[in-house]
């Protein structure tokens, strides 16, 4: 369950961005979460709402948009998605692959007023 | 209606803060693991192990993460060693500023080695960069040999997997190659020591791995930490 603490910092980062521009209530969140981080949407919103008690969350919509993994062989450069995890290049089989999405965790944007 | 693109890393704060720890390990020249695990792969018993085979002469702290109790520290304190216990009171995790706190408890100008044993978690700690230098993972024979293909990002982030309780595998249906095998499929480059912490046994390489590490830094008094960053 580390989506809680992960929520937690979001709602600070939002606390603070909302103050730096006079934002009184936010109406919707978008965050960007990698498959490779295990962070559960379904988690993520469960914790979201526990932030609604607060005035600033009260009517918040938060949208997550999932980014799949993604690597780049080091020595063909070939791109692709791995499947099951498996980190070798499917073109030529080289181990050298950098992982080159999926661990996104990062707010977007928001709205508010 | 305003729209603001903000752009925020979620754990910007625990980047800041494992970037403070990293450049003060740097200074000193101190060597740091970030000891992860499922409940019950023998973390603790390992960290014991790994203290009565290190040299007298190489000084080692240890940080103990543990949801509520302190039974792990008070087993490490046995060993004679400086141990600071973290309650992370119900967080599944450690994370930077956590371990930045328990700093100031430990005699750091003395240490050559600090071992970080995270709380027993395969998912959560891959995600907190503590400042250490390298991953190590604790994945025991009894867990089932499917957890580095479920759980990835620990694996590929880890320079080392001790695989333990190899005394067990006359009687699981686990194999041990095949596990292996699927440890190098998630990270090439990581470097696996089977040991089994009951009997006593498969230390030695692990060991000198590690006094190897200690004495690299040591010597330039700087970073070898080679995990893929936290941004991408």
């Amino acid at each position: 369950m580390h989506e809680l603490s992960l929520i937690e910092s979001v709602a600070r980062l939002l606390k603070r961005s909302a103050a730096e521009n006079g934002i009184k209530r936010i109406t919707r969140v978008c965050l960007v979460v990698g498959k490779l981080t295990m962070a559960l949407p379904e988690a993520l919103q469960f914790a979201f709402e526990t932030l609604k008690k607060d005035e600033l969350f009260r009517e918040a919509v938060l949208e997550i948009r999932e980014e799949p993994v993604s690597c780049q062989c080091q020595q063909c450069q070939h791109s692709f998605t791995p499947e099951d995890f498996e980190f070798w290049c499917p073109s030529c089989g080289s181990p050298q692959v950098k992982i080159t999405g999926g661990r996104e965790l990062y707010i977007e944007f928001y709205e508010g007023e | 209606m305003v729209k603001v693109r903000i752009a925020a890393p979620v754990l910007q704060e625990n980047s800041a803060a494992a970037a403070e720890n990293r450049s003060l390990f740097q200074e000193l020249g101190l060597f740091v693991v970030n000891l992860m695990s499922s409940p019950g792969s023998g973390k603790t018993s390992i960290l014991e192990r790994t203290l009565s085979h290190l040299p007298a002469d190489l000084k080692v702290g240890v940080i103990e993460g543990d949801i509520y109790t302190t039974k792990d520290a008070e087993r490490v304190a046995a060993h004679g060693v400086p141990v600071v216990q973290i309650n992370t009171a119900g967080a599944c995790h450690l994370d930077a500023r956590m371990v930045k706190a328990a700093l100031e408890d430990l005699p750091l100008k003395e240490l050559d080695l600090l071992l970080v044993e995270n709380v027993g978690n395969l998912i959560c700690p891959a995600e907190f960069d503590l400042g250490e230098d390298a991953r190590v993972v604790v994945l025991s024979v009894t867990e089932g040999a499917d957890k580095p293909l479920k759980y990835p990002l620990v694996f590929r982030l880890a320079a080392v997997a001790l695989v333990n309780k190899t005394d067990l595998l006359p009687y699981t249906d686990c194999d041990l190659d095949a596990l292996c095998r699927d440890l190098r499929v998630v990270n090439p480059e990581l470097t696996i020591f089977p040991v089994s912490a009951r009997l006593d046994t498969g230390f030695a390489p692990w060991v000198k791995w590690l006094r190897e590490r200690v004495r690299i830094k040591k010597g330039r008094g700087g970073g070898s930490h080679e995990q893929e960053s936290a941004g991408i």
